[in-house]
């Protein structure tokens, strides 16, 4: 029989190994699921995670990558410091999308003033403050009444999905839309607008700030003391406790940054891709963040690189809809099955397998 | 007549060989003692025993007849009882409910209940069957996987570590529980590395060294000296301190008082007490009678009214740890594993944990991993700490080892005071032996020490005032010249000094 | 429009089966010392299959059976990764919803449109005669009896039987019961297969009887409400009924406004709550002969909110826009939560286990 047993030390080749493993034996399962589904299994792999990089299309592809990835590498990063301390905001998707409401409110409340430099960075700060507020009543809650930051923060979601939905047809409709719900289209404000910083590439602002929060991540988590503690507080907490570390603060301060990340990632997604407040505005980034989180094993560079990986899904699994019919939802289960693998792969840094009986002498 | 006999056990796991070719005989009625270090395979063998380890290889008999468990359930069932060291209980459930769990067919609720009074009045351990378990003391805790084992009428009675969290006055009345059970039939198979209490209660004693039977002896007839020479291997040196001079008072702590922390803790009731530079005080207290509150309190995770603590006259007792640790008080909680150290992280990661604020090792919140690392060499050489590298994650290292360096962690930070907390608990003689005296060279060195411990011996030997701790209150201290057990017995027992100096 | 209350409170007990269900699932779950975030992926898992299922064959029967082996199957999956491969339960629960809600996309795409299937009601003899308490309580389907049966048969087996006394042990404390010889594995495997066919069975409830159609997404956060609620209920069978029927009580309530379109009856409510809140701060500050406001924090926010809302109504609100009254039940759960403080959680969970440490 099969055997798992404790290594003394993690081992260092899985640590990157692991997601590797993971991604591979996604694909197989994968392949699996669309041969079921009556779709060629090689030829949509290929179109998934191929040709949007290296296909014909793949000019038009690579900048919409980006583009999806920027929000899912910024919320991932804020996500990764309250994951790794054992703090868990499940709510991004709330706290994005409320960000994405105030800093298209601050917008549509200058409309149709044109003063750029005033009135973006308003809405950068009116995100990351929505996202900060929305993210602070689970941190207060947690911290003052001990409840659980897991179910508030996702009611949370709920709550700012229904807040969306009344917006889009009350107070930020579009008074020259018709009667059709949404607001006004922020790309076509030129004060508003989140545009490509380099025309071309989907290197929009928020893809900016989205390698900036990377590389502050970074330093904070290897030469930091706040990325000592998130570190610390997570893999013992009493430990932590007698190190000196608050745990109510620490709450505070992993609750809150992941909060601002995800409302800056909303108020960049509102001003650029999606341009409008509607109802069908939240997009799941909230959720497939949290994926992107794990499949970069919480680490500023790996969250990077899963981010695009994921954003690659998401734009082939476009393509392949549109072109070999693969329903969408076959995308979602691929990413519940990569988070799967990746968890189960994950085994392997700590412990090893053994044929029980063999260690015999 | 024998009851169990073992022959050639033997059991490996990577990197060690914990039991090598173990062979010895259990007879019936008789207190058979197992005797060896930590780390000596004590634990494994019984175990084995017990049904929760397969061996490699060996072969075991009961009553003649051949004998493998698969389980702890087959080995109960064949008249294996066993009494853990670290209980095996559920702080939650009742008495009662913990009992049945441990009983192949427990008889109906009210049945055990009655069975439970008068088994535990018999054998002198009144227990009462609807007490929830985690509001008990840890001596109560005891006698409820005493109780339970007996209840199943055992022919062969494991006791691990049984003393350790006992007042000397518990430990005469458990006695007096074994040997009437050995009387009338019971064999017990007796596991301590307390030589006093072997050669008073056990009959024989097998000698246990690195995972080898090292020795067979008759305890009642041999000296505790060729006891010990026989379990480590080697004689040791006691701890000694150069000088007596005292300076004047560091740590004061006033009325002390806080509230329990969680459900099973235990609320600190007006403590004081005052120690000098140059002082080594000793708390002694069985287990879970505030010594981890007391700690905390000190060391600043447990917040208190200012003036509750202080430090050279300065109130403290609002500061968190770091700020404590500026002004000199350092602490060595006594969990390894995730109290005192993060067992994932490395011993660097572990150095730079507590030595950050005294030893400077980072700048505007920015980390200084060389400075971290070299501190961390520098524990692992003066306090002899064996690891192939800094880099090594803590877990990896042995209790003994661990110790040391968290000892050595906070004594490198050359403190003004150092509370620990069961220094030596869970590890070998000879690195008890080097972690005493870096205490009290410590000491020597003009710093106040606060041992806390449960191991009496281990005051005697190296502090000079000893104070009891029970039920989260503090005895007034006395000198350790000249302090008999018997008067510790009744400091620890809950007498006030002077009650205990007229006895 | 008239309201009865005889069917608001007999519709409010339709609307809290499926949660009850799932709750009562969970709360085995956490007994065992297992923390399942994935409540919300196996319940519209089961809704999926437990609506083609009956449809196809067309039997009720059949379509609950489907449904409660399904949730089971997709339960399985997190217990193997848990248990066998230590995987963290918050990250594989998550990942489960996540996983849940894709597949049941995927399976229900050629599942569209509604069931005449239709789950005969069972008034039970005599007590259904009852006037006032018979139509309220005795007149359901057999499903809305079945849960409280779960309920009564979880209590039943957690207190009073050997087997849930284990069950208890391994939540408690894994590695003593591992000591003393139990399967820690093998009995928090079967707890969250229970809590996974639970699950399921409450998610075919809202498919198949409820709304009756399968829609994506149809679950709506009934399971993360479930989860709150085994909270809510410090994790004691008989609590649940009481949270589980708070929060049926709250989407009617809701139903009924966004139908109604006056305020008479949330202002009946609203004095009702808020004269209790005050009656029971008044009560706790006399009993303890201080008020604190810290500790009265929860009373004090709803007696504020009663004072908001009196406010608006005094300056002439007359109705509540529609879209805003579907957040109810989220913040009620909210406030729940928030309110609740004791404890009784399972010592060990949400925590790894692996027999060698």
């Amino acid at each position: 029989m099969l055997k798992l047993e404790k290594r003394p030390q993690p081992s260092k080749f899985w640590t990157y190994a692991a997601p590797l493993l993971a991604v591979v034996i996604t694909i197989v399962l994968g392949m699996g699921l669309f041969a079921f589904l009556g779709n060629d299994p090689i030829l949509s792999i290929k179109t998934i995670f191929w040709d949007p990089v290296f296909g014909e299309f793949a000019y038009m592809d690579r900048p919409e990558v980006i583009k999806k990835a920027a929000p899912l590498i910024l919320i991932a990063i804020g996500l990764s410091f309250g994951f790794r301390a054992g703090i868990w905001n499940i709510g991004a998707e709330g706290q994005y999308i409320i960000g994405a409401i105030c800093g298209a409110g601050v917008a549509l409340a200058f409309y149709p003033t044109e003063a750029r430099w005033l009135i973006f960075p308003l809405m950068i700060i009116a995100g990351l403050l929505g996202g900060l507020l929305w993210a602070l009543i689970p941190a207060i809650l947690r911290v003052y009444f001990k409840t659980n930051e897991i179910l508030v923060s996702l009611m949370l979601v709920y709550v700012a999905e229904v807040l969306i939905k009344a917006f889009s047809i009350g107070l930020l409709r579009n008074p020259d839309g018709f009667g059709m719900p949404g607001s006004r289209n922020l790309r076509q404000y030129a004060s508003a607008a989140n545009n490509e910083v380099i025309a071309g590439t989907g290197m929009h602002w928020g893809a900016i700030t989205a390698v900036f929060a990377v590389i502050v991540a970074y330093i904070l988590f290897t030469r930091h003391q706040f990325g000592f503690n998130v570190r610390l507080a997570g893999q013992s907490p009493r430990a932590a406790g007698f190190a000196g570390v608050n745990a109510n603060r620490l709450v505070m301060r992993c609750l809150l940054l992941s909060g601002a990340l995800a409302g800056v990632a909303g108020m960049f997604e509102v001003s650029g891709p999606a341009g409008q407040i509607m109802g069908s505005f939240p997009s799941f980034y909230g959720f497939t963040a949290i994926i992107v989180a794990f499949l970069g094993r919480l680490h500023p560079i790996g969250i990077l690189l899963a981010g695009l990986l994921m954003a690659l899904t998401y734009i082939g699994g476009e393509t392949a809809e549109l072109t070999l019919n693969l329903p969408s939802a076959a995308i979602l289960t691929f990413q519940g099955m990569l988070l799967f693998s990746l968890l189960a792969v994950d085994v392997l840094t700590n412990y090893r397998f053994k044929f029980a009986g063999a260690e015999v002498r | 007549m024998t009851l169990l006999n073992l022959s050639g056990l033997t059991k490996a796991y990577p990197g060690v060989v914990a039991n090598d070719d173990i062979s010895f005989a259990v007879g019936k009625g008789e207190i058979h003692a197992l005797l060896g270090e930590n780390g000596a395979g004590k634990s494994t063998l019984v175990k084995t025993i017990y049904g929760l380890v397969k061996p490699d290889a060996g072969a075991m008999s009961l009553n003649g007849a051949p004998f493998t468990p698969q389980n702890p359930r087959e080995a109960r069932s064949a008249g294996i009882a066993m009494v853990f060291q670290h209980f095996s209980l559920f702080d939650a459930l009742s008495v009662a409910e913990n009992i049945a769990l441990g009983m192949e067919n427990p008889p109906s609720p009210r049945d055990l209940s009655a069975q439970i009074t008068s088994v535990s009045n018999d054998y002198g351990l009144p227990l009462s069957p609807d007490s929830i378990v985690g509001d008990l003391s840890a001596g109560e805790r005891q006698r409820v996987e005493i109780i339970r084992c007996l209840l199943q009428n055992p022919k062969l009675l494991i006791m691990d570590e049984p003393t350790s969290v006992l007042t000397p006055g518990e430990v005469e009345t458990l006695f007096g529980t074994l040997r009437k059970l050995a009387d009338e039939g019971t064999s017990i198979l007796y596991i301590s590395h307390k030589l006093d209490e072997i050669r008073a209660l056990c009959h024989h004693a097998t000698i246990l060294r690195l995972g080898k039977v090292v020795g067979t002896c008759n305890p009642r007839e041999t000296t505790s000296s060729a006891m010990a020479e026989m379990m480590v291997g080697f004689a040791l040196s006691t701890p000694k301190k150069a000088s007596d001079s005292t300076g004047e008072t560091v740590l004061e702590l006033r009325g002390l008082s806080a509230p329990a922390p969680h459900r099973f803790g235990t609320a600190l009731r007006d403590i004081s007490m005052t120690v000098s530079a140059g002082q080594v005080y000793g708390i002694g207290g069985v287990a879970g009678n505030g010594q981890d509150e007391l700690v905390a309190a000190l060391s600043g995770e447990t917040k208190t009214k200012g003036d509750m603590v202080c430090l050279s006259g300065q109130p403290i007792g609002t500061l968190p740890p770091n700020a404590r640790r500026a002004a000199g008080l350092c602490a060595a909680p006594e969990e390894r594993n995730g109290h005192a150290a993060a067992p994932d992280m490395s011993l660097t990661e572990n150095a730079l944990m507590t030595g950050n604020t005294r030893m400077d090792l980072s700048k505007n919140g920015f980390l200084n991993w060389h400075k971290a690392r070299d501190f961390a060499a520098q524990i692992i050489e003066k306090f002899d700490v064996r690891t192939p590298s800094t880099e090594t994650a803590a877990r990896a290292l042995s209790g003994g080892n661990l110790q040391k360096f968290v000892v050595g962690r906070e004594i490198m930070q050359n403190p003004k005071v150092l509370i620990v907390n069961q220094p030596t608990w869970g590890v070998d003689a000879a690195a008890a032996a080097s972690i005493r005296q870096a205490l009290l060279d410590l000491a020597d060195q003009g710093s106040a020490v606060v041992v806390i411990s449960q191991d009496l011996d281990e005051i005697l030997e190296i502090a000079d005032s000893f104070a009891a701790l029970n039920e989260g209150r503090l005895s007034a201290p006395v000198p350790t010249q000249g302090l008999t057990m018997e008067k510790i017995g009744l400091m620890l027992g809950g007498a006030t000094e002077q009650e205990a100096a007229h006895a | 429009m008239d309201i009865n209350p005889i069917l608001i409170l007999a519709a409010l007990m339709v609307a809290s089966t499926p949660i009850l269900l799932a709750a009562i699932g969970e709360l085995v779950v956490e007994r065992a010392g297992v923390l399942n975030l994935g409540v919300e992926g196996m319940m519209i898992v089961g809704a999926v299959c437990g609506f083609i299922a009956g449809h196809n064959s067309g039997s009720m029967f059949m379509g609950f059976t489907g449904a409660a082996l399904a949730g089971a199957a997709v339960s399985l999956i997190f217990a193997v990764l848990t248990q066998y491969l230590l995987t963290n339960q918050v990250a594989t629960g998550l990942g489960l919803t996540m996983f849940g809600l894709g597949l049941s996309s995927l399976i229900g795409q050629s599942a569209v449109g509604t069931t005449d299937l239709s789950l005969p009601k069972l008034p039970i003899p005599l007590l259904s005669d009852i006037p006032f308490i018979g139509p309220i309580l005795f007149q359901h389907d057999a499903i809305v009896y079945l849960s409280i049966g779960i309920v009564a048969g979880v209590w039943y087996f957690l207190s009073r039987t050997r087997a849930g006394l284990i069950l208890r042990a391994v939540g408690e404390n894994h590695g003593a019961a591992h000591a003393l010889g139990y399967h820690v594995r093998l009995v928090r495997v079967g707890a969250i297969v229970f809590g996974g066919a639970c699950a399921g069975l409450a998610g075919a409830y809202i498919s198949l009887v409820r709304v009756p159609q399968w829609i994506d997404g149809i679950t709506a956060g009934a399971g993360w409400i479930a989860l709150a609620i085994v909270v809510f209920a410090s994790w004691k069978p008989w609590r649940l009924i009481a949270g589980a029927y708070l929060f049926g009580g709250v989407t009617v309530l809701q139903l009924n406004l966004q139908a109604d379109g006056t305020l008479a009856l949330l202002d009946l409510i609203i004095i009702v709550v808020a004269a209790l809140t005050i009656g029971y701060a008044i009560y706790r500050a006399i009993k303890t002969a201080r008020f604190d406001v810290r500790d009265n924090i929860v009373p004090l926010s709803i007696i504020g909110i009663a004072a908001l809302y009196a406010l608006l109504r005094l300056l002439g609100m007359e109705t509540i826009p529609v879209e805003y009254l579907s957040m109810l039940p989220y913040l009620a759960t909210i406030a729940v939560l928030v309110g609740l403080r004791s404890g009784g959680a399972a010592a060990s969970l949400g925590k790894t286990f692996h027999p060698s440490s």
